[in-house]
């Protein structure tokens, strides 16, 4: 196997939930090395739904599968003492250390930055919160909903006659997933370079509130609150979902692009002055004039000769369309990847491709299957020992 | 000690819109210098006016500098660095290749076939700086039938799951509230630069980044596509429902617009939510009790629920709710952001003064490194600002080779 980019890193991975998990998968996938620290009964996450054949089991939940490929499992209860000092023998031969408890939780465990820079000076820690190490809401509850709701996401999302709406997934945890990764490679690269470890705090609302896109920008200039707009672009129009006759598009022309846009659809009435000029303001009127030609033409036409226009449209895909798209095929986008509970199954492939260094498929862990590896081979423990640390729970 | 994480690293910026400077501006807000090098025909800035109410100018005026003005460029591009280049012509390219030769990295999202024409792609700026790091981010990627094809982050949206999956249970596909596949592929993007970064002090090679933000989109919604392709199950838009959870929902409470998020996750919390209620009953009720039956007689939760919230404001209805350990958050508004105090507590806004619009709090840095805290450490820069500094003390041309470069129009003050 060559080096990738994040070979000969070592990092553990104490996170439960999905915006650890994505946080360590990301740099799992690119080269580093990463030992998920399970509890003895499993991280949660493989009790999460969708599961294989809609049976529950610690290796039949596909979001765990997903986010978990190419890291090593080993199990070990870090809230005896034993297990948290096998945890610190481990913390010395590492790079970083992921984890997303409730704030305070690492303190009185003994396993908080400070301790763990007392024992491997250079560490990075990064700690995933919805509400930050710091503030007064620090120990209140939250969820990937609340954090949408707290962020400022959710105020702007849906319609504006209805209730607020959630981004369909886990969309808070997996962007306070990428933000930790991204933070964590910036502290790398510090560290790198001179030498410091540091503790990384990565609030999930501040996560969100940092993509509200001009939200706050707008705000200073005229005082506006921004609301909800249902799939209507905020500033630019024609942007939003309008159906066709076979599902849904996305119609953009922005205004370089309207004459093409007015010829396209074959409506002249567009190119009426008073819509140019304040096109947000009349979005109905814009939709009823492009509606009548979209539902004559099924989605597939309207994307291929839209884009002969050179005018951004698209398709509403839906999950069973993607793995025949000629753009996925060609790009071998889609992973199979082989389990052996699951066999093989199609995963979402790498993020980006990188020239020298890869992305690369690999499994996520069983419960437990590195224990022996890490613990005998990276430690030093004896076969017996082993045993032992097994009988008294603490593996 | 470095006071930010990422000094010393150089970058030639050449994104434009939303992906793309979001990528940079994390990087720069962590140190890196970030040279944003735009076109005095095309730059990345409005030229004004807009339709009125839209927000994008200070008192929607786009007064005699509107590409200095502009709300979406000013947030997205603090801490960088802006000098003008005409890329199209051949001394604007021998500027550019000279900075190339200085940078650790460039980073561009134009449409695939851009760099190509320009004579600036992978293979020629690497003859310069062989161990170049050199991130695309198109939408579609740099191979493929789409390759050529056009598209925004909204357009990446819909074909990436995320429009279909989001909208109430009854409706059509929808959109987040923001470009949201920009944002994304921009974090991708600058994880994939530190990371070819990384490699590249490790072992003393550069490498190309080909990323579609289409195929980085996608990542965010990876539990669906398994649910596909483990189970061949097609997932629907299910508003704010929870495949376990109930209550799991926003409701409505006192005042215009006033809305609370509201998500139980078990008994225990369902038996605290009755008991804030002042509602103990609810907590023997049949039909409430254990989550599969709650989600089942979901309705009728909602109702009982809503009746409650209404009676009172949102963030009473926050504080209530975690004050007895139920996970509940008011659904804010950007003015009820800029005053709440958790955010004010953390000092996530940051007051920046720029010379062309005035001082106002710009949202800051999502990352809280102890030791090398990221900040906007210099305002967005203004049009051509840094042409001198970049040019003369970077690249070293004299004032003369510089004027003569403005008497060419391969760099100009003001946009044309």
């Amino acid at each position: 196997m060559h080096d990738q980019a994040l070979t000969g890193m070592l990092v553990l991975d104490l996170s439960q939930g999905i915006s650890g998990a994505f946080c360590t998968k990301l740099l799992a996938d690119f080269g580093a090395e990463v030992i998920k620290v399970e509890p003895l009964s499993g991280e949660p996450t493989r009790r999460l739904g969708p599961c294989l054949e809609d049976h529950p089991g610690p290796e039949r939940s596909g979001t765990f599968l997903f986010l978990n490929t190419n890291k090593k499992s080993l199990t070990l209860d870090i809230a005896c003492q034993t297990g948290a000092s096998i945890f610190k023998k481990l913390v010395k031969q590492a790079d970083i250390v992921v984890e997303s408890s409730s704030p305070g939780v690492m303190t009185s465990l003994g396993l908080g930055y400070e301790d763990l820079e007392a024992i491997k000076p250079d560490i990075i820690v990064t700690s995933i919160s919805y509400f930050g190490q710091t503030g007064p809401y620090r120990d209140y509850k939250g969820s990937d909903m609340i954090a949408l709701a707290l962020g400022g996401l959710m105020h702007v999302t849906g319609l504006p006659e209805r209730e607020p709406l959630k981004t369909g997934g886990s969309q808070a945890e997996m962007q306070a997933g990428l933000n930790a990764a991204v933070a964590t490679l910036t502290a790398l690269y510090c560290r790198d370079v001179s030498g410091i470890g540091q503790h990384v705090d990565i609030a999930v609302v501040e996560c969100i509130t940092s993509i509200m896109e001009a939200t706050t920008m707008m705000h200073n200039y005229t005082g506006q609150i921004r609301t909800r707009n249902g799939a209507r672009h905020h500033v630019a129009y024609p942007s939003t979902i309008l159906p066709c006759k076979d599902g849904y598009v996305h119609v953009h022309g922005a205004v370089h692009e309207w004459e093409r846009l007015a010829a396209f659809v074959d409506e002249p009435r567009l190119l009426d002055e008073e819509l140019q000029k304040a096109p947000r303001v009349h979005a109905d009127e814009i939709d009823a004039l492009i509606l009548p030609w979209l539902m004559q033409h099924n989605k597939q036409e309207i994307f291929a000769m839209a884009q002969l226009w050179r005018l951004p449209f698209a398709i509403v895909c839906r999950v069973d369309e993607l793995l025949d798209d000629p753009q996925f095929s060609s790009r071998d986008f889609f992973a199979e990847i082989h389990h052996p509970v699951t066999g093989p199954i199609f995963y979402p492939g790498a993020p980006f491709k990188m020239s020298e260094t890869p992305w690369q498929a690999g499994r996520a862990p069983l419960l437990g299957e590195h224990t022996t590896e890490t613990l005998g081979g990276r430690l030093g423990y004896a076969e017996d020992d082993l045993v032992r640390l097994g009988e008294l729970g603490v593996v | 000690m470095p006071r930010l994480a990422l000094e010393g690293l150089r970058i030639a910026d050449l994104t434009q819109v939303f992906a793309g400077p979001y990528a940079t501006k994390l990087l720069a807000d962590m140190g890196a210098e970030v040279i944003k090098i735009e076109s005095c025909v095309r730059c990345d800035r409005p030229h004004g006016p807009v339709a009125p109410g839209t927000g994008m100018f200070p008192d929607d005026k786009p007064g005699d500098e509107p590409y200095n003005r502009g709300a979406y460029y000013n947030e997205l591009n603090r801490s960088k660095y802006a000098i003008t280049l005409d890329l199209t012509h051949a001394t604007g390219k021998e500027v550019f290749n000279k900075l190339v030769k200085v940078s650790d990295a460039v980073v561009e999202n134009y449409s695939a076939r851009v760099m190509k024409n320009f004579g600036l792609d992978y293979g020629t700026l690497r003859a310069i700086k062989p161990d170049l790091v050199m991130v695309s981010m198109p939408g579609y990627g740099m191979s493929g039938p789409y390759r050529d094809y056009v598209t925004y982050g909204t357009g990446t949206e819909a074909m990436a799951l995320c429009s279909d999956l989001t909208g109430y249970a009854d409706g059509a596909p929808l959109k987040p509230g923001i470009a949201y596949g920009d944002p994304t592929g921009g974090m991708f993007a600058a994880f994939a630069l530190l990371a070819a970064i990384r490699y590249r002090n490790k072992t003393g090679r550069g490498q190309y980044v080909d990323l579609s933000l289409r195929e980085s989109l996608i990542q965010m919604f990876g539990d669906a596509v398994m649910d596909y392709t483990m189970n061949g199950r097609v997932q629907r838009r299910e508003g704010n429902r929870h495949p376990s959870m109930a209550p799991h929902g926003c409701y409505r409470c006192k005042g215009e617009d006033n809305w609370v998020a509201i998500a139980v996750s078990d008994d225990q919390e369902w038996q605290a939510f009755c008991r804030a209620m002042d509602k103990p009953g609810l907590a023997q009720d049949n039909r409430f009790t254990g989550a599969s039956s709650r989600w089942r007689h979901g309705d009728d939760l909602d109702q009982l629920v809503d009746e409650w919230t209404r009676r009172h404001d949102n963030d009473e209805v926050m504080h209530i709710l975690q004050e007895a350990g139920v996970p509940a958050a008011a659904v804010l508004n950007i003015r009820q952001i800029l005053a709440n105090p958790h955010f004010v507590s953390r000092g996530y806004f940051e007051n920046v003064f720029h010379s062309a619009t005035g001082t106002y709090p710009y949202p800051g840095v999502a990352w809280k490194l102890s030791k090398t805290a990221g900040s906007i450490h210099r305002p967005p820069p203004l049009f051509a600002e840094h042409n001198d500094f970049v040019l003369g003390e970077i690249l070293g041309l004299s004032r003369e080779e510089r004027d003569a470069l403005r008497r060419e129009g391969v760099i100009g003050d003001e946009p044309l």
